[in-house]
Parts: structure tokens; sequence; C-alpha cells
């Protein structure tokens, strides 16, 4: 191999291993030292994003390499070190490393007052350098131990503030929450070594190839144990209550975490293992995925905090991307998550931008008339976020949501069909809910009245997430990702993208189109220029439902601790009967009772000691001679 | 004649030894006993062990009676009460007699002792006895001896009233 | 009736056996150690009897070596019992019961 190619395949080892170096070197030395911290942690960060984009540039953004470090070689296990090197994993690995820098260089205004400033930035990176490694694994046990790496790094992160009881908590929740995802993931590894010998992606992609039936009566199973990881991480139905408890770290994680990179990496994981999924478990993913969406949606209608709303809507849109998954489209799930990264990291960042400006205050009944007090925030809160998220025609959250529900009515699942673009109409009007009640109308509180913009380091991150949130569907993304999963299609100038996608797909285009008409529409009527709730009153029961998130922690929380309950009376009476009563005090007993008789021998009279030797030599001649 | 000597003698010892356990009276089992010895001799000189017939009139009955006797006398012994014999101790002696006999008898009737019978070619006389005495058993003899010291010496040690 | 070995055998052990019952029943020390004495000419009667009929001397001598060693464990043993007289003031075997638990 050429030298030069060498050196040149080492940018993207650099991009993994700087954040582990810059975190690591803030924990050692810098922990003190607050602005250096925050300068190491941002430079590394930069120096990575553009390491790998040079390296994206050099190979024309298609490379398709695999560097491979053998690790353990024990007869047939086999694990390995490696990078994989596609357009997958170098689209993924640009969004974390670039949506990630946006979100440090803001983070070091947002969090400039918080005392442990270092070590947040040195968790950022350790973050970082846990999601890339994800990203860029070229095998399953590669990908588990920086998947368990990530959840470690994000317990650390919701837990940043962690003398607070609830966060502490939250964080408890997110991990264990993970954890029975993860357990599936094992099992499906596990499945998946045992029927093909090898962990390797590429390997198993040939395997499958070769012999689709390879995993026998196992593939459905296999499939869905290795979804489960997928439902743990990216939160789908019925392991998502870790999700908006985690809102208890600061805004900057919410944005990085849970809005860009790592809820995202469960979607990147189905991708990159699509190969191993067949009709069936395909269909179960679909499915969990358009009822989270719609869980998640009406979850959002009725609740009062900004970043739960958002944390909720972070949940719907992951139902769409691991939908789209299910309807066998996951270079538009892949292009979903690429804009949602854009447009979602920007409203987290615009909701830290306005709870900065509140003092800390959350509660959107609290807010009110920002849009004169925090113009810059508003605007890219609107042009950025919002308009994106909801689906407006022409930019880039359009885009990818279209291109998830035409997948639906191309596999002809027109119940996801119907489900997805209901839930896109929900999502239109609790965000236009958020955005009446907080931006427009009256203040209704004296911290909205006194409410002021943001410093500059907060809002230029926001500007350029603006303008990826609006252009980003523009670049050829979709097409990268439709060539990848090896479906042809034509690309075309972005000025004729629009028109090329509603010439394709108009049917879904129109019902979109009326879905945020409607969604948009209700929520003016509902809350323009309110100063309360009124949906409380209108739905009344369901109003409540929706606003206890369905009940499910509460269902949670009863389970567990019957079964806790139930295990510990076992436990006990295994520990006072069997083991205690019936073990040690029976080996005791029946020493004591052998014991006694055996003292009834020792009579000291001789005469009984003579009639039990001739007894004995009676038997042993009995034995000898016989009778 | 043989035969009825045989039977006279050994149904004598029988019922003297019945006798010795029988009696209440230590001083009576001890006499029992010594009509036992001198009727066993008489077994021993139907065997052809005439000195051995001697010696056991000499020794055990000369000897070893004699002792016994002194001692019973010396401890001024009476009767046994009758009460202290216990059905249970019956019970269980007649149990271990009757085991032992059993298997000894049903040894007995498994070998073969017609090769047994026959008229004897040797005859324990003193000549011959002292000459495999002393050829073939010397060192026995020997240590015999030294027993013999051993034992007197313990004797007379355990005899002491004060062992100082 | 010509009387072979095996009678001499019987006789032998019915003695043995009497002797046996003697010791299991008697509760007087020296009636005990008679009755002792009795199994140990049972054997010698059965020493006697084998070697008369196997045409061989060594049971006789072996039957001298007995009476000799008979003679002398009696001297030792009713010293024994003297001393053990002298200190427990009894012959009864039933209150000899130092060795129980």
């Amino acid at each position: 191999m050429n030298p030069a190619e060498n050196i040149y395949y080492m940018l993207p080892l650099l991009t993994l291993l700087l954040p582990l170096v810059s975190a690591v070197a803030i924990m050692a030395f810098r922990l003190h030292d607050k602005e250096k911290a925050g300068r190491t942690s941002v430079s590394c960060s930069i120096v990575g994003f553009v390491s790998l984009f040079i390296f994206g540039l050099g190979t024309g953004f298609h490379p398709d390499k695999e560097l491979s470090f053998a690790w353990v070689d024990a007869g047939p296990l086999f694990i390995e070190f490696g990078l994989k090197l596609d357009f997958l994993s170098l689209m993924m690995g640009l969004v974390v490393t670039g949506v990630g820098m946006l979100i440090q260089i803001f983070s070091q205004g947002y969090m400039a007052e918080d005392k442990s400033y270092a070590r947040f930035f040195a968790l950022l990176s350790l973050f970082k350098f846990s999601m890339l490694g994800i990203v860029f694994a070229n095998n399953f046990v590669q990908m588990f131990i920086f998947w368990e790496l990530v959840g470690v790094s994000s317990y650390l992160l919701i837990g940043f503030w962690f003398a607070k009881d609830s966060a502490a908590d939250a964080s408890k929740k997110a991990f264990l929450t993970n954890r029975i995802g993860d357990f599936g993931f094992l099992l499906g590894i596990l499945i998946c070594w045992a029927s093909l010998g090898s962990v390797n992606f590429a390997v198993l992609e040939n395997g499958i190839a070769v012999n689709p039936i390879a995993l026998g009566g196992f593939t459905t199973a296999a499939g869905l144990l290795i979804f489960c990881g997928a439902m743990g991480k990216s939160a789908q139905f019925p392991l998502h209550v870790w999700l908006p408890d985690a809102m208890e770290g600061p805004t900057p994680v919410s944005a990085l975490i849970h809005a860009a990179t790592m809820v995202a990496a469960g979607v990147y994981m189905l991708c990159r293992v699509f190969f191993l999924f067949n009709d069936a478990a395909l269909m179960a993913i679909g499915y969990i995925g358009g009822i989270t969406a719609l869980l998640a949606a009406l979850m959002a209608v009725q609740q009062d905090d900004i970043k739960r709303i958002l944390a909720y809507s972070t949940l719907s849109q992951l139902g769409y991307m691991v939908m789209g998954v299910g309807v066998a489209a996951p270079g538009a799930a892949m292009f979903h998550l690429t804009t949602h990264a854009f447009f979602k990291a920007l409203l987290f960042l615009g909701a830290a931008s306005v709870i900065l400006g509140m003092h800390h205050e959350q509660d959107i009944w609290k807010m009110g008339g920002l849009k004169k007090k925090m113009p810059v925030t508003t605007k890219a809160f609107f042009y950025g976020g919002l308009l994106p998220l909801v689906g407006m025609p022409f930019f880039s959250g359009w885009f990818s949501k279209d291109a998830i529900l035409a997948g639906a009515l191309h596999h002809h699942s027109l119940f996801l069909y119907i489900l997805g673009t209901g839930v896109a109409a929900l999502t239109a009007f609790y965000m236009f809910r958020l955005y009446y009640v907080v931006f427009e109308g009256e203040a209704k509180s004296d911290a909205a009245s006194h409410a002021h913009e943001s410093p500059s380091v907060m809002t230029r991150p926001l500007e350029v997430l603006m303008v990826l949130g609006v252009f980003g569907a523009y670049l050829p993304i979709d097409y990268g990702f439709e060539h990848f999963f090896g479906n042809h299609v034509h690309e075309s100038f972005f000025l004729q993208k629009p028109f090329d996608v509603i010439g394709h797909n108009m049917m879904a285009v129109g019902f979109g189109g009326l879905a945020l008409f409607v969604g948009w529409l209700t929520a003016k009527m509902a809350y323009s220029d309110v100063s309360e709730d009124r949906l409380p009153r209108m739905l009344g029961p369901l109003s409540r439902v929706m606003k206890n998130r369905f009940y499910f922690d509460e269902a949670y929380q009863w389970l567990i601790a019957h079964t806790q309950d139930a295990a510990a009376k076992l436990m006990d009476f295994i520990d006072r009967w069997i083991l205690a009563g019936f073990i040690i005090r029976g080996l005791h007993g029946t020493t004591e009772i052998v014991g006694r008789a055996l003292r009834l021998l020792q009579t000291g009279s001789i005469q009984t000691y003579a009639f039990l030797l001739v007894l004995g030599l009676a038997a042993t001649l009995f034995f000898v001679v016989g009778i | 004649m043989q035969d009825i000597l045989f039977i006279l003698f050994s149904v004598l010892t029988l019922v003297f030894a019945a006798l010795i356990v029988a009696n209440r009276n230590p001083v009576t089992s001890a006499l029992f006993l010594v009509a036992t010895i001198v009727s066993m001799s008489g077994l021993f000189v139907l065997l052809n062990a005439f000195f051995l017939a001697a010696v056991q009139i000499l020794v055990y009955a000369g000897a070893v009676m004699v002792l016994f006797l002194f001692v019973i006398m010396l401890l001024d012994l009476g009767t046994e009460e009758r009460k202290s014999i216990k059905a249970f101790s019956v019970g269980a002696g007649l149990i271990s007699a009757g085991g032992v006999l059993g298997v000894f008898w049903s040894a007995l009737q498994r070998s073969d002792m017609t090769a047994a019978l026959g008229q004897p070619s040797v005859v324990g006389s003193t000549k011959d006895l002292g000459l495999l005495l002393f050829n073939k058993y010397v060192l026995p003899f020997e240590v015999l001896s030294v027993l013999l010291l051993v034992a007197m010496v313990g004797a007379i040690l355990l005899s002491k009233k004060n062992l100082n | 009736m010509s009387f072979g070995l095996e009678h001499y055998l019987m006789v032998s052990m019915l003695l043995f056996s009497i002797g046996l019952v003697g010791v299991i029943v008697r509760r007087n020390l020296l009636v005990i150690y008679m009755c002792l004495e009795l199994m140990l000419n049972a054997a010698n009667l059965a020493f006697v009897s084998i070697s008369r009929f196997t045409n061989s001397l060594d049971g006789q001598i072996m039957v001298f070596f007995i009476i000799t060693v008979a003679a002398a464990e009696v001297a030792v043993g009713l010293a024994l019992i003297v001393a053990l007289f002298r200190r427990k003031q009894t012959a009864n075997v039933q209150d000899l019961n130092s060795l129980k638990l």
C-alpha cells in the first residue's frame, strides 16, 4: 500500500482517538482550570471534525475501506479492533463530530457559571469518543463495547448534577433501561456468532448473502433481539421511559445525546446490520417504531416543560426512523437521522438559550412574548428547528420525513403510512403549541418580561445549525444513503430536487401538507394568545392521561416492586428454611443423633463389650467361612 | 472301649463345665473347674497326648487352680445373689453362644474329615515332644521363659499394697 | 461307632460356647475368669485332636505353649483382681464401670 495512502487512513483514527485524549487530559491535568479545559475539549473536537471532513473530501465522500487490528484470536473466537470506513460511517461520523463541535462551542457559554465546568467538557469528550467508536466499529463485539461505553457516558452526563436526587435517579433509570435492551442485544449477537462463526459485519453480510437462511429458525429471533438493543438505546416502546427523565441533565447534554447522537446510535446500528433482518422482524420493527411515534406525540401534546416537549418530540421522530427501517427504507431512515440531528440539536440549543434567558425557568406557561426579547434565538428556533420538524415543504425535515412516508407506501404498509401522517399532524400541533405559548403572545411572568438575548458564543452555533436545518437536505446525502443500500436513484440538481420529490410521491406530499396545515390551524386556534392551557377542559381525562405519559412509569414501578417482592420472599424462604434450617441445622442434628446413638454403646460394662466382641467375631467368621 | 471312654469323658467335661457356669458359689465353681480339667486330661489320654495329659493335671489343676482358690479365699467372696442375674444378659449370652456355635457347626458340616480317620502313627510321648520342642520350637521356648519372668515380676508388683 | 475328629471338635466347640455364656452372664469377676480358662481349655482340646488326626506333633507343642501362657496370665490376672478388689472393695463386674461415657 502506498505510504501516503496509509497516513491518509489515519485521519479517521485521529478523529476517533482525539476525544479520548482530550477527556483523559482534562481529567488528569486540567480539572481545576476552567478555561483550559474548555479550550482543550473544543479544540480537539474541531480538529476531529476537520480531519474527518478532509478525509471525506479526499475519498469523494465514498470511501470503502476497513482497517483492522486483531485483538483476541483464540480458535473460533476472533475479535478485532477495526474501523469500517464507508459512506454510512463517514456521514454518521461527520454528524457526530460536526453537531458535537457546535454544541461544545455553545456549552462554553451555557455552562460558564457552573462549577464543574471542566468535568462537563471531559465527559462530553468521553461521550464523543464512545459514540465514534460505535460509528466506526466493524464488528459486533467492538460495537457492543462502545455501546456500553456510550451508556456509561450518558449516565455520567445525565447525572451531571448528581447532588440533585432527581438527576441521580434519572441517570440510573437511563442506564438500567439501556441495560435491559443490551441484554437482548447480546443474545442476538451470540446467535449470529453461533450460526455464522464471526462477529465481523462484512463476514456476516457475506454469510447471509451466500446463504439467506444461515440463521435457520433463529432468524426472526436474532433480528428481534438485536432490535432490543436499538429499543434500549433509541428509547422505543416499551423501553422509552428513560428519555424524558434524561432531561435532568444540562440542556447541551440533551442536545448532544438525546437529539443528535446517542439515541440515533440505535437507528445507525439497525442500518448497519440491516442485512440480518428478515420480513417478520422488519414488520415488528416497523410497528414498534410507529407505535412509539404515536405514543410519544400524544404524550407531547400535554407537557408543560419545554425540554420535555422536545424530548417527546425526539422520541416520536425516533419512532419515525425506526419505522423507516421497518418498511425496508433504511436509506430514508438514515437521511431523517441526519436532518433530525441538525434541527433537533438546534431546537434543544434554542431551548437552552431560552432557559438561560429565563434564568433557568423551564415551564412554558411562565414564558411568552420572547420573540421580541430574544430575536436571534427565535429566528433560529423557528426557521431552523420548528419548520423542518413539522415537515414544511422545501425545508430539510420535509425531504426526509417524506422519504420515510413514501417508503411506507412503497412497502404497502398502509397502516403505517396513515399512522405516520397522523403523527405528522400531531407533531405540527404540539410544536406550534410550544411556539405560540413561548414566543408569541404576552409575557406570562416577570422572568419572561426581563428576558434577554444570549451571548454570541451561544447564538453563532444556533445560526450555523439554522442554515443546515433549512438547506441541509439539498446536499446529496440521501442519494448517498440510497446508493449505500443498493437502491440506484438518480442524483438531481439541487434546485430540481423538491420538484422531483413532489413528482415521485405526490400522494405522500399531498397528505403530508394537509396534515401540517391541520395541525398548525388547530394549534393556532387553541393556543395563540392564551394565558393557560385550554386542552384539559376540552379533552378532560384523555388530557390527564397524556400528561401523565400514559402511566408507563407507574406500571413499571408496580411490576418491579412486585417481582422484587416475590423474589425477596422466595429468597427468604430458601434462606430460612432450606439453607439454615434443613441443611445446617439438619447436619448439626444428624451428627448429634448419631453421636448420641453411638454413646449408648459405651456402657462401661465389660460383659457388654465381651458380648459385642463375640458378635463381631461371629459376623466375621460368617463372612469368611460362609453359611 | 475307646468309644465308651470318649462318651464318658466328654459328657463329664461338658456337665462339669455347665456346672461352673450355673453355680453361685465361686468356690464350688472353682472345684468344678478342677473336675473339668481332670476329665479333659482323660480326653487327652484318649488322643494319645500322654505328656500333655500329665502336664494338664500338674500345671492346670495343680498350680493354676490352687492359685485361683487362694485368691477366692483371700477375697472372701460370698455367694452371688440369684436375682442379680438378669434375663437380658442370659439372652445375650445365648445369642452370642448360638451365633458362634452356628458358624462353627456350619463350617464343620462343610468340611471333609474322612481322611482324618485312621490309626495314629505318632504318639505324644515325652521324648518326641522334647525333641520337637528343642529343635524346631526352641526360639518360642526361650521367649516363653522370658514371658514367665515378666509375669512373675508383674504379679509381684501388682500385688504390693503401696507402689512406692 | 468310631468317634472321629468332628466329634472331638464338636466337644471343643460346646465347651467354648459354655465358657462364652459364662463370661457374659456371670457377675463375679473370678467366675468370669474361670470361664475364660474354660475357653482356653476348649482351644487346647481342639489343637490336640487335630494334632492327633493329622499325625503331627505341632498341635501338642502349641498346647504346651498355651498352657504355659495361660499359667502366666492367670498369675498376673489374679494379681490385678486383687489390686482391683483392694481399691473398689467389690468383685462385682457391674460396679466396675469407670469406662462408661
